[in-house]
């Protein structure tokens, strides 16, 4: 924590407000060039295979332990109300609805915002986004905005992704070595979880933790400090900030789709 | 475009996420549950519907024939109207009867058609008459409790 003399409290709290007014500008900014940006599609995909494909190992494997540990813990507590076959209900919804959206976005925080930031301040460190400007290529077009479509076509794959996986694991865990029934571990996920409802608002929540992700650690370089700390600096800051936002707009989220 | 072998991943990856999105929706949700076929609209009023909730089942014979599509508070006879979503495959006499049932001692409470006699079917828009109440847990206990003091006591009344 820094501390601030009085004097200068006005001009941080303008530096702030002008920080808040620029990640609005280039948001806005970001989202007219989708267009153009979508018709360059072979950008955008290597993006996705950037930020997807390299980040499918590490989905696939937390899924499958969160699946594990849910089957596993869900069970003592439901065996002790006699109803241990609501266990494939309570796997299935809170991955689909909880715990899905968030860790995929955390994970991805970790995993894909931290490489955006350190690559795009590096480029800034390194005047390439200058170089580029200089030859009339749009830095935030040829290089920005490609990265913000390729996160959110990216993390609502992986979030499916892990939830799917996530499930099998609380299968594995609960029906294969625990022996709860198969039949009722299916029928009751089945009859407790709604397309719409459940797996479409995961989804949109998903869709909206891909944005604030992406976005986030796109700005974070963008603004990052020329200099080899600067850009240590603005990664951490876009995992520290992204995951906090991730929480909180999960929070809101949720209030928003699930209360009654 | 040049092709590259990007294309191949990113395609495969994308089709990895096909398929966890269909598992999601047709082995873990109801996507194949979800009855696609019209329905027709019928109500009626319940004195007391205990914990009937918007989309719970209405099932005949224990199947599932339609859904509650909403319950509201008819203020002029201070009892509440539940309109209910009845699938178009099914046809009920106009007097069938409802009752408010639970599935499992401490399970979700749907709604029970039981066909009359009657030759004429409900159509949309109409009202069922016959209604049975949910069982208030509280009202049966209190309803024992007073039946027990009714009685004469055991030890009182013993024959000499």
């Amino acid at each position: 924590m820094k501390w601030y003399h009085p004097a200068e409290l006005g001009y941080v709290a303008r530096q702030i407000l002008a920080g808040w007014g620029f990640g609005a500008r280039l948001l806005w900014r970001l989202m007219t060039l989708s267009g153009r940006c979508l018709r360059r599609f072979d950008l955008v995909r290597d993006q996705v295979h950037f930020l997807g494909n390299y980040s499918l190992a590490i989905i696939t494997v937390s899924g499958l332990f969160v699946g594990f540990v849910l089957g596993l813990q869900g069970y003592y507590t439901l065996q002790r109300y006699g109803s241990a076959e609501a266990l494939g209900l309570l796997v299935a919804l809170s991955l689909v609805r909880e715990l899905g959206p968030v860790v995929a976005a955390l994970l991805f925080a970790g995993r894909a915002g931290a490489s955006i930031t350190a690559e795009i301040g590096l480029m800034r460190a390194g005047e390439q986004l200058t170089a580029l400007e200089m030859m009339a290529v749009d830095p935030e077009l040829r290089i920005l905005a490609p990265r913000l479509w390729g996160g959110i076509l990216a993390l609502p794959v992986l979030t499916a992704v892990f939830s799917a996986v996530g499930i099998l694991g609380g299968y594995t865990v609960g029906v294969l070595l625990i022996g709860v029934d198969s039949g009722a571990f299916w029928s009751q996920m089945q009859g407790g979880v709604d397309v719409f409802k459940d797996v479409g608002n995961g989804m949109i929540k998903s869709l909206v933790f891909a944005i604030a992700v992406t976005f986030i650690a796109l700005l974070q370089g963008y603004v990052a400090q020329p200099t080899p700390e600067g850009v240590a600096n603005a990664t951490t800051r876009s995992v520290v900030v992204s995951s906090l936002s991730v929480l909180g707009l999960d929070f809101i989220l949720t209030v928003m789709m699930f209360s009654i | 475009m040049q092709r590259s072998k990007n294309d191949v991943w990113v395609g495969l990856f994308v089709m990895i996420g096909f398929a966890a999105v269909l598992f999601l929706a047709l082995k873990s949700a109801n996507l194949l549950q979800i009855s696609w076929s019209a329905d027709y609209k019928v109500s009626a009023k319940f004195d007391n519907i205990g914990g009937l909730k918007n989309g719970a089942a209405v099932k005949s014979a224990g199947v599932v024939v339609g859904r509650v599509e909403s319950i509201v508070f008819d203020d002029g006879a201070y009892q509440a109207r539940v309109y209910l979503a009845l699938d178009k495959r099914y046809a009920f006499p106009k007097d069938s009867s409802l009752k408010i049932l639970t599935s499992g001692l401490l399970g979700e409470q749907y709604i029970g058609i039981e066909a009359g006699a009657d030759d004429n079917f409900l159509a949309p828009g109409d009202k069922i008459g016959s209604t049975q109440s949910a069982v208030v847990l509280e009202n049966l206990i209190s309803q024992f409790l007073y039946n027990k003091a009714a009685e004469p006591s055991a030890s009182g009344t013993a024959p000499k």
